[in-house]
């Protein structure tokens, strides 16, 4: 049953990874993406990683679709023909994937209990959390208290994010007149 | 009234269960699945969801632009605070074990401190992201 399920799911994540590719119309590339991040959200749930897969549904598919759909109205909503030929990239992109296949021929296979990531501190974490922080789910646990520097790191990652997108589009758009020289701010008094 | 009568009444139903969703994911974080940033971001698609709606002119009635570019660094600086008052109190540096008379209480405590700031940056950041995008899209 299991496999049938990750047949399908990732039969239909190649399927919409093409129909990326093919689509020019941006408005039906944000679409596809959409469906694109419910899929990955779906594998995640099976491979029981609920909480990856509950911020992969609600940034991943809700907002960041959002975003783009934001995104596309300040720009044509038409993919422009590309100047170069597609070969650079698919020489690239190919090697970086036979790489990482080649890559994951080194891994134990998925789910061994004696992999290396399960022998170091994994067994302390779901050994002691909940003595030693009143938290039964071990990935809040770890998340906010044993790995809290790396939260914060997220945390200030996101922050630095608002402010990124807040400098670049608030405030009063300026036109440089090219004519006279004189650089107007939108909405002042002339 | 326009025809999208129907999209307004539900919409309107929807936001109240979609806000105590979202604070289930919250202060259910510590059981289940979730935590601040989900919680963070179910917030900020409620008011999205208004915004599209109802026009963002209402939604920044109900959640004007001022207050949310300031939540932004608030969730950061309460985030950093905690870990500032586990030092005060005698601890490392965001170890919470100090917070409270007992260990692992202390811990529950910085978690959900910590878990509030978070679900205060995502929020604002995710709204103010949004508002900054539609600004720029009407001039």
């Amino acid at each position: 049953m299991i496999v049938f399920i990750n047949a399908v799911l990732l039969t239909l994540l190649a399927a919409v990874t093409v129909g990326i590719l093919r689509q020019r119309n941006l408005f039906g590339v944000i679409a596809l993406a959409g469906i694109y991040s419910f899929l990955m959200a779906s594998i995640l749930i099976v491979l029981d990683a609920v909480d990856v897969a509950m911020t992969e549904a609600s940034v991943g598919a809700g907002v960041s679709t959002v975003f783009l759909l934001g995104a596309l109205h300040l720009t044509k909503s038409l993919e422009q023909k590309p100047h170069h030929s597609a070969l650079l990239p698919i020489i690239v992109s190919v090697g970086v994937a036979a790489a990482l296949i080649w890559g994951t021929i080194g891994l134990p296979p998925f789910g061994t209990p004696d992999a290396p990531i399960h022998l170091h501190v994994a067994p302390k974490y779901l050994a002691d959390s909940v003595k030693e922080t009143l938290v039964p789910n071990v990935v809040t646990s770890v998340l906010a208290s044993y790995r809290g520097y790396d939260t914060l790191g997220e945390t200030t990652v996101v922050f630095t994010a608002a402010m990124g997108v807040m400098l670049l589009l608030r405030g009063r758009r300026r036109t440089y007149s090219r004519k006279t020289g004189d650089v107007k701010t939108k909405g002042e008094q002339q | 009234m326009r025809l999208d009568v129907v999209l307004r009444v539900v919409v309107k139903l929807m936001l109240p269960f979609m806000l105590l969703f979202a604070l289930y994911v919250q202060f259910h974080g510590d059981l289940g699945p979730g935590g601040g940033f989900q919680a963070g971001v179910i917030i900020a698609g409620m008011v999205i969801l208004y915004a599209l709606i109802f026009g963002v002119q209402r939604a920044k009635h109900v959640v004007p632009q001022r207050l949310v570019e300031r939540l932004v660094p608030l969730g950061v600086l309460i985030y950093l605070g905690t870990g500032v008052v586990a030092m005060i109190l005698g601890g490392n540096y965001l170890d919470y074990s100090t917070l409270s008379h007992d260990s692992a209480h202390g811990q529950e405590y910085g978690i959900m401190a910590v878990e509030a700031g978070v679900l205060v940056t995502v929020s604002s950041s995710m709204l103010a992201i949004f508002y900054a995008f539609v600004e720029r899209g009407r001039s």
